[in-house]
């Protein structure tokens, strides 16, 4: 969108109050400031002891909502992030804090605040997405007196579209007994074993005929057809790198998993794409497709057939 | 106080004071938002702060402007009173990664000092900002 219709909407918000007579959630209190200086690795003697002082740089710490949240917030405040949230730019980061102190803040010290939205910045692009700089400024009071000024910048962002990389599937397990069926998927051939004892064929891949115990073999080439023996739909939990049963790559399920039976005579599972999870059934006629998904991943899959769905 | 001779005499512009490094760990970012009362997911939760654009964790502001302030008041001690700071965020502070924060005294008028302050990570300049800070009598004399 070349011209933004969102910035007027965001700017009318400006000079409005963000917090009105905000409330600290704690006195101001020893153990914070130990925590606090327990974490800076600070050990000036003035944040210990009986003449305790806060370390300034707390200040805006006296004012968080903590995991409860924020009360005191105004409805202007609200609905700037709400506008924002629901135009896409949910995320948010701190960029600038100014801060002026006044007054030392000493345990007991009631803590209040009001500020107010001075600036919303027209549409940026960072590093983290596209968004909006919002600047707030608070006035910090202790016990009614002005403590501190605390002038506060985010940006309320987009995150880039390719950040988070797209879930993968698992990897097959590839092992000598069993390359020679991925070598087979790779050229896109469906590659039965057949014992070159007594001619039975099995699947999945064995080392041995479970007929004779003969260990030589070669293999036959599957011709694609068969039908669905048995099958179950995965609902939950949902795996985003699983598509849906219908083949496209949105979403994760449910999707159906065929024990399908090829027309050879041996069963193997695979997803069945073409239909609706919940129009498969057992008898199902389907037909051998190969299925990218991604660069070092295929897989066989079982489409159904039209005529015999639904 | 005496590494730039700050006990012999004040601070005069372009004074530096010496470095402060500081380990960037998972527990300082963690433990720095819980004592802050930040619990903005991206602080704590990497899966979370990987979904809106980040590789993992970062430290938040709030930590870094009492790292700002430490840095500042181990270096004029314990009657040096902080007046402003004001920072910038640039490079996000990582786990694993190093912060080495450097200060330069920028202008000194009567009692009153302004450092210039960097914090540099391995990505770049995490921090920059200017403190203001009223010294005790006896360091500008």
């Amino acid at each position: 969108m070349s011209e933004d219709e969102l910035y007027p909407l965001l700017k009318a918000y400006e000079g409005r109050s963000a917090s009105a007579s905000g409330i600290g959630k704690d006195l101001v209190n020893e153990p914070m400031i130990r925590h606090w200086c327990e974490v800076m690795g600070d050990r000036n003697p003035a944040y210990e002891g009986p003449d305790v002082i806060a370390p300034p740089t707390m200040l805006q710490a006296w004012t968080m909502g903590g995991l409860s949240g924020h009360t005191g917030r105004t409805g202007a405040h609200d609905e700037l992030f709400a506008l924002l949230d629901g135009a896409g730019f949910a995320a948010v980061v701190a960029t600038d804090c100014e801060q002026e102190y006044r007054l030392p803040l000493r345990p007991g010290h009631r803590i209040t605040f009001d500020s107010v939205i001075e600036t919303v910045s027209p549409r940026k692009t960072t590093r983290l997405g596209a968004g909006y700089f919002v600047t707030t400024r608070m006035d910090i009071r202790a016990d009614g007196e002005l403590a501190g000024t605390h002038r506060f910048r985010i940006l309320k962002y987009a995150p880039a579209a390719g950040m988070r990389p797209a879930p993968r599937r698992p990897r097959p397990v590839v092992n000598r007994d069993n390359a020679g069926f991925w070598e087979g998927v790779a050229q896109h051939r469906l590659l039965i074993q057949r014992c070159a004892s007594c001619a039975k064929l099995r699947f999945p891949w064995l080392p041995g005929c479970g007929a004779c115990g003969s260990p030589d073999w070669d293999t036959v080439e599957a011709e694609g057809e068969g039908t669905v023996y048995s099958y179950v739909v995965m609902h939950h939990p949902p795996f985003p790198a699983f598509a849906g049963s219908e083949g496209g790559r949105e979403g994760a399920g449910p999707y159906a998993v065929g024990l399908v039976e090829l027309a050879e005579g041996v069963r193997m599972v695979g997803n069945v794409i073409g239909v609706p999870y919940d129009k498969v059934r057992i008898g199902t006629p389907v037909r051998l497709e190969f299925f990218r998904a991604d660069e070092d991943l295929e897989l066989p899959v079982f489409r159904a057939l039209a005529e015999g769905a639904g | 106080m005496s590494t730039n001779g700050t006990a012999t005499r004040g601070p005069r512009a372009g004074d530096e004071l010496p470095p402060l490094t500081v380990p960037i760990t998972r527990t300082l970012i963690v433990a720095g938002a819980i004592a802050s009362r930040d619990y903005q997911d991206v602080h704590h939760d990497a899966e979370l702060a990987r979904e809106k654009g980040s590789p993992d964790i970062f430290m938040n502001i709030l930590t870094t402007n009492g790292l700002v302030g430490r840095y500042i008041t181990d270096h004029f001690g314990p009657g040096a009173v902080l007046r402003r700071v004001a920072i910038r965020l640039g490079a996000p502070n990582h786990p694993g990664d190093t912060m080495t924060l450097t200060g330069t005294v920028t202008e000194v008028d009567g009692d009153t000092a302004v450092v210039r302050v960097v914090g540099a990570n391995g990505l770049g300049h995490h921090v920059t900002g200017t403190v203001t800070v009223a010294l005790p009598g006896e360091a500008v004399a």
